[in-house]
C-alpha cells in the first residue's frame, strides 16, 4: 500500500501554478531544519532572511535593485528554454554588457550628455548580443554545444572584465584598487525613488515582461519557439526552424542581460569593478523555472529570488552566517519545484493500482543536444 | 631552449593537472553512457573537495578523507537521480540546480576552513625508478590517488566494452524502451551509474583540496566540472580518449603558469582563459561531425525514462 505516481490524462493547470507554492513552502521547511542543524533558532533566521529585509522602504527599494537584473534576464532566457536552448552563460552576457557600456562611459567621461545613457543602453545591450551571438554561433554552424559553450564564455568575460580595470581601464588616481573611475552623472541611470538605489533599469524590466507578454501570446514568433520547444517534429514539418530560434532566443537574451549589466554599473554600482553580478544570470535560470517560463510569473519570482540575496545577507550581518546561504536556498528552491512539477503530469495514489491503467502519455522529453 | 628540469616539471605538473578532470571525466562518461546527462559535476566536485578536506583537516588522515569525499559526491547524485529518475525532472535544468547548491553548500560547509593549512597527499616515490632524469618523476613520482586515475579509466573501459553488466549499461543509454522490454532495470542500472559518477566527482574535488592545491578555497574548482563535461564530447564517449584529453587540457592549465614564468609578457587574466578558450575551440572541432557525434553519443542521452504504467 505505498504511495504511488499515476500519470493523468491531461496536465494540471492548477498544479501548473501551485508547484511553485509547494516548493516555496518546502524550501521554509528545509530552511528551517538547515538552520537548526547549524545550530541557529530556525524561527529567528527565517524571520531574518525572510521577513526583516522588507520590512521597510528603503528593503523593498532594495529588492527591486536586485529583482531588475534578474527579471531582465530570466524574461530572455524563458524564451530559450521555451524553445529547448539552453543559454546559461547569461552571467557572461551581462558582464560584457557591462563592459561595453561602461567603456562609452569611461570613452566619454568629461564631455557626456542626455544622449550619454541612451548610447550606453544600445552599447550593453550590443555587447551582450556579441557574447550570446557566439554560442549561437557555434551551435547552428558547428553543432558545439551551447550550455558548455555559453558557460566558457562566462570565465572568460569575467577575466576580461579583471584585465580592463587592473590595466587599461583602471582609476589612475585610484591607488591600488582594481576599479575603473566612477562615472559622470550623465553616465548614472536616475534614481526611481529619491534616497533609494531603485533605479530607472527597473522600467526596463517592466518593459521586458510586456514585451516578451506580448510576444509569446500574440505573434507567430511565440507559438514557433512554443512548437520547436515541445514537438520538434511538428515544427520541422511546419517549416519551423530551430536554428532560427536558437539565433532569436540568444541575441534577445544577450541584449536583455547586457541591458542588466549596463543597468548595474550605470545604477547602483557606478563604476567598472571586477565582479558587477553575485551570480545574477545563474540565479535567473531558477527565476524563468519558478516563474513557469511566463513574464508574469517572472516578474513574481524575481522579487522572490531578490529576497533570497537580501536574506543571505541579513543573516550574514545578524548571524555571521556566510552569504553562501542564498545559494543553498537558490538550489533547494530549484530542487523542490522541479520535484513538485511531477504532480503537474502524475497524481499520487495510495493503494493498489486499478486493474486497466489508462494508457500513460509520455512525458515530453526536452532533448538536451550534446 | 627548455632543459630538462623544466621538462620535468611541465609534464609533472600537467599529470597533476590532468587528475581532476580525469576523475570528474570518467564517472559522468558512465553516467552519459546510461543515457543520463547530468550537468551538476562542478557542484558535485566542490562538496567532495569541502568534505574531503574537512575530514583531513580534522583528523589528519587522507584514508578516511577520499572516501567521505566519494560519499559526500555520491550522495549529491542521488539527490539528482531521484528528481530526474523518480520524479522524471527535466534533467539540464536538475543538473543546473545541483551546480547551484552545491557551490552554497560548500561554501557553508567550508567557511570555517579558509586559510587552514594542510600536508599534500604523500608522494609514492619508487626508489631507484623515480631517480631517473625525467622519466622517473614524471612516471614514478606521484601519489597514488594519479596512479588510481589512470587505472580507474582502464577498469572503467574494461567494464564498458568487456563485461555484461557494461554491455547492459550501454544497452540502456542507447535505448531504454528496449533495454526495459527485455526486461533490464533501466531505472536501477542509471541509479547505480549517477552515484558512481558522483563518487568520481567527489573524489576529484577531493584531489583538488587534498593535492593540487592543499587548501579551501570558495569555488575552487573553477569551472573544472565543466571542462570535464566537456572533455566526455571531445572523447566522443570513450575512456581512452578521455585520458588523453584530459592530459592535453593539464598541459593547457599550467602552460599559463610557465608562460609567465618565462617572462613573456601576456596579461595574467589572457593567460587564464586559455583553458576555457581551448574547451570551446576542441567542441567546435569535434562537435563539426554532427554524424560522429550522432554515431558515438548514447541515443537517449537527456531523454526522460517512463515505464509504462
Amino acid at each position: 500500500m505505498s504511495p504511488r505516481l499515476e500519470p493523468r490524462g491531461e496536465p494540471s493547470r492548477l498544479l501548473t501554478w501551485l508547484s511553485p507554492v509547494i516548493a516555496v513552502a518546502a524550501t521554509l521547511v528545509a530552511g528551517a531544519v538547515l538552520f537548526a542543524l547549524l545550530g541557529f533558532d530556525p524561527a529567528r533566521a527565517l524571520w531574518l532572511f525572510f521577513i526583516t529585509p522588507v520590512s521597510t522602504v528603503y528593503g523593498l527599494t532594495e529588492l527591486g535593485v536586485k529583482a531588475t537584473p534578474l527579471c531582465l534576464i530570466a524574461v530572455g532566457l524563458a524564451l530559450g528554454f521555451r524553445a529547448n536552448v539552453w543559454n546559461i552563460g547569461a552571467e557572461g552576457q551581462l558582464t560584457l554588457g557591462a563592459v561595453a557600456a561602461g567603456g562609452l562611459a569611461l570613452a566619454f567621461w568629461g564631455d557626456g550628455g542626455f544622449w550619454l545613457l541612451p548610447l550606453m543602453v544600445i552599447g550593453g545591450a550590443v555587447g551582450g548580443m556579441v557574447w550570446g551571438a557566439i554560442p549561437a554561433l557555434l551551435r547552428t554552424r558547428f553543432n558545439a554545444n551551447e550550455i558548455l559553450v555559453s558557460l566558457m564564455l562566462t570565465y572568460v568575460a569575467t577575466l576580461i572584465l579583471s584585465y580592463l580595470v587592473h590595466g587599461p581601464w583602471k582609476d589612475p588616481d585610484g591607488f591600488a584598487f582594481p576599479e575603473s573611475r566612477m562615472f559622470e552623472d550623465s553616465a548614472r541611470l536616475p534614481d526611481l525613488v529619491p534616497g533609494s538605489r531603485l533605479h530607472i533599469g527597473a522600467l526596463f524590466a517592466l518593459a521586458a515582461v510586456a514585451g516578451a507578454w506580448v510576444l509569446i501570446g500574440r505573434t507567430l514568433v511565440g507559438f514557433e519557439l512554443k512548437v520547436v520547444g515541445t514537438a520538434p517534429q511538428a515544427a520541422r514539418y511546419a517549416g519551423f526552424s530551430h536554428n532560427r530560434m536558437i539565433w532569436l532566443t540568444f541575441l534577445i537574451t544577450g541584449a536583455l542581460a547586457g541591458i542588466a549589466g549596463m543597468a548595474e554599473v550605470s545604477g547602483p554600482i557606478g563604476l567598472l569593478q571586477p565582479q558587477i553580478s553575485p551570480g545574477y544570470g545563474f540565479t535567473a535560470i531558477i527565476v524563468a523555472f519558478l516563474g513557469r517560463l511566463h513574464p508574469g510569473g517572472i516578474l513574481l519570482a524575481s522579487l522572490l529570488l531578490a529576497l533570497s540575496y537580501l536574506g543571505g545577507e541579513a543573516v550574514q550581518i545578524g548571524m555571521g552566517l556566510p552569504l553562501a546561504a542564498t545559494g543553498v536556498f537558490q538550489g533547494m528552491l530549484l530542487f523542490f519545484l522541479l520535484a513538485s512539477d511531477i504532480l503537474i503530469t502524475h497524481r499520487v495514489r495510495l493503494g493498489r493500482r486499478p486493474a486497466a491503467a489508462p494508457a500513460a502519455p509520455r512525458a515530453a522529453a526536452p532533448e538536451a543536444g550534446e | 631552449m627548455i632543459g630538462v628540469d623544466t621538462l620535468t616539471a611541465i609534464l609533472v605538473s600537467m599529470i597533476v593537472a590532468a587528475t581532476p578532470l580525469i576523475y570528474a571525466g570518467i564517472g559522468e562518461l558512465v553516467v552519459e553512457k546510461s543515457g543520463v546527462l547530468n550537468l551538476g559535476v562542478e557542484g558535485m566536485m566542490l562538496v567532495g573537495a569541502v568534505a574531503g578536506f574537512a575530514v583531513a583537516a580534522t583528523t589528519g588522515s587522507a584514508f578516511l578523507a577520499i572516501p567521505v569525499a566519494m560519499m559526500a559526491g555520491a550522495a549529491m547524485a542521488l539527490v539528482f537521480g531521484v528528481l530526474t529518475l523518480t520524479l522524471l525532472a527535466n534533467q539540464v535544468a536538475t543538473g543546473l540546480a545541483l551546480t547551484i547548491f552545491g557551490i552554497g553548500l560548500s561554501s557553508l560547509i567550508g567557511k570555517g576552513y579558509v586559510g587552514t593549512p594542510l600536508d599534500r597527499l604523500p608522494r609514492l616515490d619508487l626508489p631507484v625508478l623515480s631517480d631517473i632524469p625525467l622519466i622517473g618523476p614524471v612516471l614514478f613520482g606521484h601519489d597514488a590517488l594519479v596512479y588510481l586515475s589512470v587505472a580507474t579509466v582502464a577498469a572503467v573501459g574494461w567494464f564498458l566494452s568487456r563485461t555484461r553488466p557494461g554491455l547492459v549499461l550501454r544497452a540502456i543509454g542507447d535505448n531504454h524502451d528496449a533495454a526495459h522490454a527485455i526486461g533490464y532495470p533501466v531505472i536501477a542500472v542509471r541509479y547505480a551509474a549517477v552515484a558512481f559518477g558522483g563518487a568520481m566527482s567527489g573524489l576529484g574535488g577531493a584531489y583538488l583540496s587534498l593535492a593540487y592545491s592543499p587548501m579551501w578555497a570558495e569555488n575552487m574548482s573553477a569551472g573544472r566540472g565543466w571542462i570535464a563535461l566537456a572533455l566526455v564530447v571531445f572523447a566522443t564517449w570513450r575512456p581512452g580518449r578521455l585520458l588523453a584529453g584530459a592530459y592535453l587540457f593539464g598541459g593547457v592549465t599550467i602552460a599559463q603558469l610557465h608562460v609567465q614564468g618565462a617572462g613573456i609578457a601576456v596579461p595574467a587574466q589572457v593567460m587564464s582563459m586559455l583553458p576555457y578558450l581551448a574547451t570551446i575551440v576542441v567542441l567546435v572541432i569535434i562537435s563539426r561531425d554532427a554524424a560522429r557525434i550522432r554515431l558515438n553519443a548514447p541515443a537517449c542521452l537527456g531523454k526522460v525514462f517512463q515505464a509504462d504504467a
